[in-house]
């Protein structure tokens, strides 16, 4: 074979400036693309921005201190606010977390390390969960616990129980899959160094590859905080609702006394008093609605945040 | 305890001492056809090789021919690999380390690890050299702080990093990490300490005081090292084990094998006629 082909072409400099007609429809192309990707960007951080927008010129005007600290006022509606909504909403995702942290973090430890057919079961049932619609979690969790507990104890099935429990199956396969990832980013060799020493596996695991995943696996409980705050669907049949606060009990603790709200009775939440007052006739409860709207989406951007912070400080420390 | 940190005179052995013949070193790791697989691939080949106790042992050859393979079989950590499988008699102190009855965990305990690259755990640097002890049972601050004192002087650490103890491994150089891990690797006062090319993530200076801290090391530790650098092989072992293609071409003395090699590859090898 000659090598003639190979040779390199030896170019003048008036062929460098030439236009290749090739190269033009190349270039075009190329542009194009990249403006199709910025107008693509555009529309969607505009969505998020005329939402924001909306909600905010609304919920402001009628925004009040009352509604951080009143309950609902049946007769004026303006004076009231949505106190025992927003404490609902904290303890739902508080008791969310206590079911869903331990099942999601142990169940990705679970999904890093275990091997075999069972375990891509797992994970394929696990993206399952993650699909269920929430409604029908909320249905679920109503069939199982909140109509058999009321036959038996009138009043306690609609509760705080049944509103995290549906809110931490949401959860876990969120936390399942961003803890097994983040587990999966620590390298290996300092898995490899403690092995060395003579650790055992959970050794390992809980000494040296969760703590260093720890700002990642923080991040992934924020993000999943933030996406079950919202919903609205599950709660509609697991915690009734309510006008007032939960009744609270006490507690002994460490020879102090404290006073704890209830788990076992209905309570309030953010989405469900703005679905209850923006379908309602009253226009002053409507009114209300879009600030409920605006503290909960606060609540959200809350949690996004805090999940960026927890990932920021991780890769500092590094 | 503190008696482990004294230096034990009565049996160390040198092979250049006065220039006599020393007395053979009682064996501390025995293979006797051993064969290694990891799958179907037949990475050792009926290797036979006595590793003498306190002594450093060099095992040389070039990439891919097995010698960290066979490292990595003394201490089991090929176990994590799925797949991998070992035939043959692998003993220590004479006792079978396949042996269903061993309890691996122990087994690292004795055999420990110092690896290519240098890996400290991001924590301070006394909670590196702690990690070991603490899983192994020692709690008392005092006797750890004893410990983390007789293993950075153990690893020529201790005046370089003794005021700032606290301090996060990863603000140390990486010939100071390497060193903190050799630190961190006696700290569970094992028989043996394998090293897989411990020098070759650092720079000469570093290479040298890691070296220096190989011949001291030796008066207490058996002490297996693998190492692509002959001329490193040449510096700091008594034995030398020359590797091709999953085989243990040839096992003898350092000098004799640099000087006088039984085996023509391995002469090939040593004079760098392949690599």
């Amino acid at each position: 074979m000659s090598t003639q082909n190979l040779a390199p072409e030896t170019l003048s400099h008036d062929a460098l400036s030439k236009r290749d007609g090739n190269l033009v429809g190349r270039q075009f192309k190329n542009n194009l693309m990249l403006g199709l990707c910025i107008v693509a960007a555009g529309i969607g951080l505009l969505s998020l921005f005329l939402v924001l927008y909306f909600l905010a010129s609304q919920g402001l005007r009628y925004m009040s201190w009352n509604l951080f600290t009143k309950l609902p006022d049946a007769v004026e509606p303006k004076l009231g606010g949505v106190a025992n909504s927003l404490l609902g909403t904290l303890l739902l995702l508080l008791g969310a977390c206590l079911f869903a942290l331990p099942i999601g973090i142990l169940g990705g430890i679970y999904q890093l390390e275990a091997k075999g057919p069972f375990a891509n079961l797992v994970r394929f049932m696990t993206d399952v969960l993650n699909g269920i619609p929430s409604i029908v979690i909320g249905i679920f969790v109503y069939a199982v616990w909140v109509y058999p507990v009321s036959q038996s104890n009138p009043g306690k099935g609609f509760s705080v129980f049944a509103g995290a429990f549906a809110l931490g199956i949401m959860m876990i396969p969120l936390i399942m899959r961003t803890t097994e990832e983040m587990l999966r980013l620590v390298p290996g060799t300092m898995r490899e160094a403690s092995l060395g020493l003579g650790a055992t596996r959970w050794r390992t695991m809980w000494s040296v590859v969760l703590p260093i995943a720890k700002g990642g696996v923080i991040t992934g409980i924020m993000l999943s905080l933030a996406r079950v705050a919202g919903e609205t669907a599950p709660l509609l049949f697991t915690i009734l609702g309510s006008e007032f606060y939960p009744s609270m009990q006490p507690v002994n603790f460490l020879g102090m006394s404290f006073s704890i709200p209830v788990f076992n009775e209905p309570v309030d939440a953010l989405p469900l008093r703005v679905y209850k007052y923006a379908s309602g006739p009253d226009t002053d409860q409507n009114n209300q609605a879009w600030a409920t709207a605006l503290i909960l989406i606060s609540l959200v951007l809350i949690f996004s945040v805090a999940a960026r912070f927890a990932t920021k400080s991780n890769i500092e420390e590094k | 305890m503190a008696q482990d940190t004294k230096i034990d005179m009565s049996r160390s052995v040198s092979a250049n001492r006065n220039g006599v013949e020393a007395p053979p070193a009682r064996v501390k790791v025995k293979a006797e056809g051993v064969d290694f697989y990891y799958g179907g691939f037949h990475a050792l080949k009926n290797v036979n090789i006595r590793i003498g106790e306190r002594q450093v042992t060099a095992l040389i050859g070039p990439s891919g021919c097995g010698k960290s393979t066979f490292l990595r079989t003394i201490n089991r950590m090929n176990d994590l690999i799925d797949g991998t499988r070992l035939t043959g008699a692998l003993t220590l102190d004479g006792r079978d380390i396949y042996d269903k009855s061993v309890d691996v965990v122990h087994l690292r305990k004795r055999v420990g690890m110092v690896f290519q690259k240098p890996n400290p755990f991001p924590m301070s640097i006394y909670d590196n050299i702690c990690y070991g002890p603490r899983i192994h049972g020692t709690r008392g601050r005092a006797e750890l702080d004893e410990l983390v004192e007789a293993s950075l002087k153990g690893a020529a650490l201790w005046e370089e990093v003794k005021d700032k103890l606290k301090k996060s491994a990863f603000a140390l150089s990486g010939g100071q990490q390497q060193r903190l891990c050799i630190a961190r690797a006696i700290a569970v006062k094992p028989d043996v300490i394998l090293m897989d090319e411990p020098c070759s993530a650092l720079d000469p200076n570093s290479t040298f005081r890691v070296e220096e801290l190989i011949s001291e090391l030796k008066e207490q530790y058996t002490i297996i090292i693998v190492t692509h650098n002959m001329q490193q092989a040449a510096r700091v072992s008594d034995y030398t084990g020359f590797w091709l293609l999953g085989e243990l071409k040839e096992f003898a003395p350092t000098e004799q094998l640099f000087s006088q090699p039984a085996v023509k590859e391995t002469e090939d090898f040593v004079r760098g006629r392949f690599g």
